[in-house]
């Protein structure tokens, strides 16, 4: 019996490969859409959730305020007003810090081996590797004592690395030349990704200590980084740290801040609610495409089956019971949408791979859910469309159903 | 108001014999086809077919008597289309738990006995001529050694000369012992039966047993 149903399944949907491919097309295209979006949707996601996360763990960020010279606003961060004092007073007096990290940072031209390049050095310690995420890849970061006696050192970004002597060359023990001075390569970071405004790749760090007699030549630091020690602990440590700046600034407004501090969770928490924006549009999107699928799959059913009104009618009038004629249809209808479900799974992953593969800097993510959605969905119209009209054409008396146009 | 399509017609049909039901269209002759044929059941009165009481079976058993006791020649062939001559033949014994090789053999069985080319046991339903498909009709019809063979109007599809063929082929079933109703309006075609039962106006107006005249078969 059932060896009889599927063989009549099969030559059913085999006898007309035109009708059966283009019923498994909509359907492959309905689902494919579907998870293809929702991956690129969840990509985007990611990728901004994880650029954020790139910045630092529990950051807050010490910026010098705005400078006013005479009334005039300088604008933010103009003010020479942080001090390596300042880093160290917060490290020292402040609970719950994990890590402290005062930076210099400038613009410079670089040279190594006739190649040269622009890019941002940032003169900082130790501590930046923990408060802002950075792993070193090979080589090491500077010693306390490189510090202390600020050596011509410096470690490379791979991006910087790359400009200057090559993908994936060994710059250990290599010499970079800026100012006219030449530091030595003792490490390379770990990529972290990210592109735009701060490629955090194409970047040279050296010790703070050589930055501030090298290159900025003043004793004033552009920011400090503070990493917290736990999440829950943010909140208080900047407040905790504000209160010890404006003491140690002397200062007693605090509208007059010569400084101001921005914390990580409001960076993440805007950025929350952007790609928030971002999946409701795509899910509605997504959706659009589920229902339009849907129709299509519904279409393609309901004119398959009522099209072969006159077969049903036959099949009943030599005999064939009521129930075999139903369970066909609903075997041919569950068969088209796992065939055409499979496919459009396969397609919709392919597709992800895809954009993930072509466009920089988006990593798609295929979820379960939308699979699961599309394909229940999809599934779940194309076998009621599929079944129903078959089981109404099967209630018909033969007679009526073969004199069906 | 009802209208009755048929109304106190009674009669019977003795095994071995070959009938013809004539009528003009709207005589009600289809409707007697329709209740023959264990396709629909008459609002009032018995139908007996092989000792079966018919007219109080449920649609399943409609359909088992059918399958069993009944093969039926239509005038529109309905053959499965894009489908081999040989599944079309088998088609009624789809569920019947007959082993594959079983089926076949006697698909092709019906089909030699009903005088098919054994060539074209292969070919898709809609690649065969008229009479082709009527041959494959009536080897559909044999398959499950059938009680009676109903034929409702068999050659108003076909051309004179193929008619003649497909009648030749139920006089020479008939000769072979099976019992064969033919539904027509058509004087020549009713005319190869030994029986003519005459409907009109949902009555029998006539039933007369015929010598056939052979108007199709060249003698």
């Amino acid at each position: 019996m059932i060896v009889d149903l599927l063989k009549e399944t099969v030559w059913s949907l085999a006898g007309n490969k035109v009708r059966s491919g283009l019923t498994i097309l909509g359907i492959v295209i309905g689902i494919a859409s579907v998870i293809t979006m929702v991956a690129i949707g969840q990509g985007a996601k990611n990728s901004v959730e994880s650029s954020i996360e790139s910045i630092g763990s529990n950051l807050i960020m010490i910026n010098p305020g705005a400078q006013r010279v005479g009334g005039i606003n300088q604008g933010g961060g103009s003010s020479q007003t942080l001090t390596v004092e300042d880093a160290t007073a917060i490290k020292d007096e402040i609970m719950n810090v994990k890590a402290v990290a005062p930076s210099v940072t400038k613009r410079s031209q670089l040279t190594a081996k006739g190649k040269n390049t622009n890019t941002q050095i940032i003169g900082t310690n130790a501590d930046y590797l923990i408060a802002r995420n950075v792993t070193i890849d090979t080589g090491s970061f500077f010693s306390e004592q490189q510090m202390k006696s600020s050596a011509k050192v410096a470690v490379l970004g791979p991006a910087t690395r790359d400009d200057l002597f090559g993908e994936n060359a060994n710059p250990i023990g290599q010499t970079i030349r800026t100012n006219n001075m030449d530091f030595q390569v003792i490490g390379v970071t770990a990529s972290k990704g990210g592109s735009g405004f701060s490629n955090q790749d194409d970047i040279v760090y050296v010790p703070l200590t050589s930055a501030q007699h090298y290159l900025s030549g003043s004793i004033y630091v552009n920011n400090i980084s503070v990493a917290a020690e736990d999440q829950t602990l943010m909140a208080s440590v900047q407040d905790q740290i504000f209160e010890l700046l404006l003491k140690r600034h002397k200062i007693n407004d605090p509208t007059q801040a010569d400084f101001s501090l921005m914390n990580q969770n409001d960076i993440i928490a805007t950025a929350t609610s952007i790609t928030g924006t971002f999946t409701i549009l795509l899910s509605s999107i997504a959706g659009i495409s589920l229902l339009v699928g849907g129709i299509g799959i519904m279409n393609m059913m309901l004119t398959t089956v009522t099209e072969r009104t006159r077969e049903i009618g036959l099949r009943k009038a030599v005999g064939v019971r009521k129930i075999y004629i139903n369970l066909q249809f609903l075997a041919e209808a569950v068969l088209l949408t796992f065939l055409g479900g499979a496919m459009g799974v396969l397609l919709g992953w392919g597709a992800s791979m895809l954009v993930s593969k072509f466009v920089s800097g988006l990593t798609t993510s295929v979820s379960m859910s939308a699979v699961l959605l599309a394909f229940g969905v999809s599934a779940g119209v194309g076998i009621i469309f599929g079944f129903y009209p078959a089981r109404r054409a099967a209630n018909l008396s033969p007679i009526e159903a073969l004199r069906y146009e | 108001m009802k209208t009755n399509a048929l109304n106190g017609v009674s009669f019977g049909i003795k095994k071995g014999e070959f009938v013809s039901i004539i009528g003009p269209s709207g005589s009600g002759k289809s409707t007697l086809m329709h209740i023959l044929g264990a396709l629909d059941t008459p609002t009032t009165g018995q139908y007996f077919l092989d000792g079966f009481e018919v007219s109080k079976l449920n649609d399943d058993e409609l359909s088992d008597l059918r399958r069993n006791k009944i093969g039926f020649v239509f005038q529109s062939f309905n053959l499965l289309p894009r489908t081999t001559v040989l599944r079309n033949v088998m088609l009624p014994l789809l569920y019947s738990g007959m082993p594959h090789p079983e089926r076949e053999e006697k698909a092709k069985a019906c089909l030699r006995y009903a005088g098919m080319e054994e060539s074209k046991f292969g070919n898709l339903s809609n690649q065969l001529s008229g009479g082709q498909m009527q041959r494959v009709a009536i080897a559909r019809a044999l398959i499950n050694d059938p009680a009676i063979i109903l034929a409702d109007e068999p050659t108003g599809n076909l051309d004179t000369k193929t008619s003649a063929t497909v009648m030749r082929a139920f006089q020479e079933l008939n000769q072979k012992g099976h019992t064969i109703i033919l539904i027509t309006h058509e004087m020549d075609v009713a005319d190869c039966a030994n029986r003519i039962i005459y409907v009109r106006d949902g009555v029998i107006e006539k039933d007369v047993l015929n010598k056939p005249q052979d108007h199709f078969l060249p003698q």
